[in-house]
């Protein structure tokens, strides 16, 4: 699927995830910049959870920057699936 | 399906609130009502959702009521949190600002529809309606004899002196006949009545002395804004040696003579019929007695 | 070699000496004496009159004869508002002295500003009890040759008393003193309290200066340092920040998760045989620590329960119990807060006392001996019950030991209090990366997903589980744990020992291994 507009969703609190999403020009593939003070440990895990949300929805093009606090899995996925979806124009339920 | 009969306290959390969800288990409230309402912003109501949704799926409660607020049907986010939550089956749902016997029908409706695509019984998640208007006080007998598969009914403080254009104050006396309104209404359907939130987190004196009006006069809990304010709670509702010792008696009796194959007997002079029995066992839960430990 | 606890141990490091393993917390304390041999004080002399007043403190070192490969020390009672031991060392570098072996009784943020003289070989030898901030990172990357050494406090004074450590020159911090060298840190613009970790030091160091920003007639009073161990004072303009020495009044936590904690722990240690009339009782100085003193002093006000003493690391809600009368005394190594230095000058019973007194295992008898509950923070605890309070979760060095390991030795009642993670990094866990403290002496941990029991100690699980408490088994909350969080990549170390982690009785219990981190990225 193809990223309509810029979004964001998640926060800077502890234990949450910001991330921000653009659209990208077909055939760029995926540009995924990840921050987080536990990257040591977990940046693998981030990735993965981020990854996971972007094939389900087939984005294969994507600019994505991800500021994370030290979220779990559920909260990771929750902030990917949020923004992937506020930027391809189909979120639910919401202003 | 009450995981237990305990909703002395019910705590709430916000439903965008990571950090908060993931802790909501360890405090040891009755139960947790996980929010996507009032404390969600309505250009997040998206995010929350999912965020609740996942948090479900995922995160232990342990041994805690989970109940999920979501936003009324009329709004432009309810129909979404419904089917985002409903197949997850949280043990309850809040219906916030319910008015009318005709809106929960509404509400049901769509709640068994999700449910029949997802080949789940109706008969496992409950629904908690909140009275917060004045129409809703009003109507509230015919909201809680509705279904069976409302079984409490809680009271919103702040919107209904909102929607009663007067000011909200500690002592609770706007909300009063509202209060007793709501509780009769519960009483009368045998269901649960849960008293609104003392906001000032600060004041210990004052949250003890609404809840213990509250207990009076037969709210069977409070809801809870910060964990501290769960253990005062708990010790207000807890039941009085007095109690403990009449239930114990009670539900010792009731075992031997089950046990002879007696249906019907008397304790100090008085029948003992099921409803006495299930008040003694409520009693003794509430105690933390073990009812095996009788056997 | 290996230790009790399984870890390898080199027998001989250059620069420290033979290394002797660590083989269980009591056994040597249970042989009754003290192996090593003990290094008499230094035999001083002065002549009538003598004037020990310095102009500066570069004119007082000078007249203490400094030279290369000397150890210095200083206490921490500054805490992160301290200068002078800065300014000490930026004295001796002017003075190009070098290979100085370093021997505060602990370091904090505020020595940061060592960075560069740890780099130019000025100082090359490190003796302390925690290492933060960027000091903490540099080291852990490797800067320098020779490992530092981390003890406890109970641990310095007999590191002191064996000249394991050998101070040739002890600087003083006093916020007052006299001509005479008399001190004290508890009043003064920057008064800190008690001084009990730098009292050791005036006994045995070669040179005693005192330095104080607030010279009072003679005599000083209380006179928490003596005169005759003192060779020169200096007074200058400030001794430290004070704003960052001592906060007005400690205040306990606001934070749900730590109340939750402290809130069990206070249940745990409640329902315990130990809480009885004349318990003593020693808490932590922050966080769900600190917190477990205001519950615990709820129940023995319900309860009319009186204790006997208090320990520590004293902070604002030690001296309300004791001036409630809920204790009876207090006795203080380390002051947190201005209330306590107030408490000290003018209670009897608020007790200041050296570190050695307060808990070195190698005399007649050291307070944290007589220790009944104790509450302790971790920054990992493992399966077996073994605490790091040392190095963080990317394996730099970042906390302290401090009286960590003193405490659960001598208490009968050791509570850990901690979340079971936070920020996503697991805080019980299989195996810790660092032990400071062994799982033989704690008893309960405490975190909000549940209580557990060391099983050596079967009795108290079952009268925890009685009163109806959250007992969980350890291994399996290390397991739910780790399924909330996921597992962690493990932290990759190189083989250089960057530091070793002295046991209170002098063994190693465990070594620290290098981090793969860029030093000239901490410049």
């Amino acid at each position: 699927m193809q990223l309509k507009y810029r979004s964001k969703a998640g926060s800077f609190e502890s234990s949450d995830i910001l991330i921000i999403v653009e659209p990208a020009e077909e055939k760029t593939g995926r540009d995924i910049k990840i921050n987080s003070a536990v990257m040591l440990q977990f940046g693998e895990s981030i990735e993965k959870a981020i990854t996971d949300v972007l094939n389900k929805y087939q984005i294969d093009d994507i600019r994505l920057i991800a500021q994370d606090k030290g979220a779990l899995i559920p909260t990771i996925s929750a902030r990917a699936e949020t923004a992937i979806k506020r930027s391809l124009g189909i979120q639910e339920g919401t202003l | 399906m009450k995981k237990n009969f305990k909703r002395r306290s019910m705590l709430y959390i916000p439903g965008n609130n990571p950090a908060m969800l993931q802790q909501g288990g360890v405090y040891g409230a009755d139960s947790i009502l996980l929010d996507l309402e009032d404390a969600v912003a309505l250009n997040q109501k998206d995010a929350a959702r999912i965020l609740v949704r996942n948090m479900l799926k995922s995160i232990n409660f342990y041994n805690s009521e989970v109940s999920v607020r979501v936003n009324p049907l009329n709004t432009p986010f309810g129909k979404a949190d419904l089917e985002a939550i409903v197949p997850l089956q949280p043990d309850s749902i809040r219906i916030p600002k319910t008015e009318t016997a005709e809106q929960l029908a509404e509400l049901i409706e769509t709640i068994e529809k999700i449910e029949d695509e997802h080949n789940l019984t109706h008969d496992k998640m409950t629904i908690h309606a909140m009275i917060e208007t004045a129409l809703g006080v009003q109507n509230v007998f015919e909201i809680a004899k509705f279904s069976k598969r409302v079984d409490a009914i809680t009271i919103g403080g702040q919107d209904l002196t909102a929607d009663m254009n007067i000011a909200s104050t500690k002592d609770g006396g706007g909300i009063d006949f509202a209060r007793k309104r709501i509780i009769m209404a519960a009483k009368a359907n045998n269901i649960d009545a849960i008293d609104t939130v003392f906001v000032d987190i600060d004041d210990d004196e004052g949250l003890k002395k609404d809840a213990a009006y509250a207990k009076k006069i037969g709210f069977t809990g409070k809801a809870v804004i910060n964990p501290r304010q769960i253990e005062p709670i708990h010790d207000i509702y807890s039941p009085t040696d007095e109690e403990i010792r009449k239930a114990t008696k009670v539900y010792k009796a009731f075992v031997k003579n089950t046990k002879e194959g007696i249906g019907v007997f008397a304790v100090d002079g008085k029948m003992v019929d099921r409803p006495v029995v299930q008040r003694a066992e409520h009693i003794l839960s509430l105690a933390d007695i073990d009812l095996q430990s009788f056997e | 070699m290996k230790n009790s606890l399984g870890k390898e141990i080199p027998e001989y490091i250059e620069g420290i000496g033979k290394l002797e393993a660590y083989q269980g917390a009591w056994t040597k304390l249970n042989k009754g004496w003290m192996n090593e041999r003990t290094l008499p004080p230094p035999i001083k002399a002065q002549k009538p009159h003598f004037n020990k007043k310095c102009n500066s403190l570069e004119e007082a070192i000078k007249q203490c004869n400094p030279y290369d490969g000397m150890t210095i020390s200083f206490h921490h009672h500054l805490r992160g508002g301290d200068y002078l031991l800065i300014n000490t060392v930026k004295l001796l570098s002017k003075l190009g002295i070098k290979n100085i072996c370093l021997a505060s009784s602990s370091l904090t943020t505020a020595h940061d500003g060592l960075l560069p003289y740890l780099k130019d070989g000025t100082i090359t030898k490190i003796f302390s009890s925690g290492i933060r901030g960027k000091l903490g990172q540099a080291i852990s990357y490797g800067i320098l040759d020779t490992p530092v050494t981390i003890h406890s406090h109970g641990g310095r004074a007999r590191a002191i008393q064996t000249g394991r450590i050998k101070i040739d020159l002890a600087i003083i911090a006093a916020s007052a003193a006299d001509s005479e060298g008399n001190a004290t840190g508890s009043h003064g613009k920057s008064a800190f309290g008690s001084i009990g970790y730098a009292m050791i030091d005036s006994w045995y160091a070669s040179r005693v200066i005192v330095v104080t920003d607030n010279m009072v007639e003679y005599p000083c009073v209380p006179p928490s340092i003596r005169q005759n161990y003192v060779d020169f004072v200096v007074k200058i303009d400030s001794i430290g920040d004070a704003k960052k020495i001592a906060s007005g009044t400690t205040r306990i936590t606001k934070s749900p998760l730590d109340l939750r904690i402290a809130q069990m722990a206070a249940e745990a240690i409640t329902n315990s045989a130990f809480f009885k009339e004349g318990f003593s009782f020693q808490v932590g100085a922050g966080g769900a620590s600190l917190a477990v003193a205001k519950f615990v002093r709820k129940e023995m006000k319900k309860q009319d329960i009186k204790g006997s003493f208090l320990l520590g690391g004293v902070t604002s809600v030690l001296v309300d119990m004791l001036e409630e009368g809920l204790f009876k005394s207090i006795f203080d190594v380390q002051s947190f807060d201005a209330e306590v230095s107030s408490s000290i000058l003018n209670n009897t019973y608020h007790i200041e006392i050296p570190s050695g007194l307060y808990a070195n295992p190698f005399n007649a008898g050291c307070m944290t001996n007589k220790l009944d509950v104790v509450v302790l923070g971790a920054l990992e605890i493992d399966t077996n019950f073994n605490i790091n309070v040392i190095t963080g979760n990317d394996g730099n060095i970042r906390g302290a030991s401090g009286g960590h390991s003193d405490t659960a030795s001598g208490a009968q009642l050791t509570v850990v209090v901690c979340p079971s993670f936070r920020g996503r990094i697991p805080i019980v866990k299989e195996k810790v990366h660092t032990v400071v403290t062994p799982g033989e002496s704690v008893d309960i941990l405490v975190t909000e997903r549940g209580i557990c029991v060391n099983p050596n100690k079967p009795y108290l699980e079952k009268e925890l589980i009685k009163a109806g408490l959250n007992i969980k088994n350890i291994a399996d909350l290390a397991k739910e744990v780790e399924a909330i969080t996921g597992t962690p990549k493990p932290i990759e170390t190189l083989d250089r020992i960057v530091g070793i982690v002295e046991y209170r009785d002098g063994t190693i219990i465990d070594t620290i291994k290098q981090t793969k981190g860029d030093i000239d990225s901490l410049f």
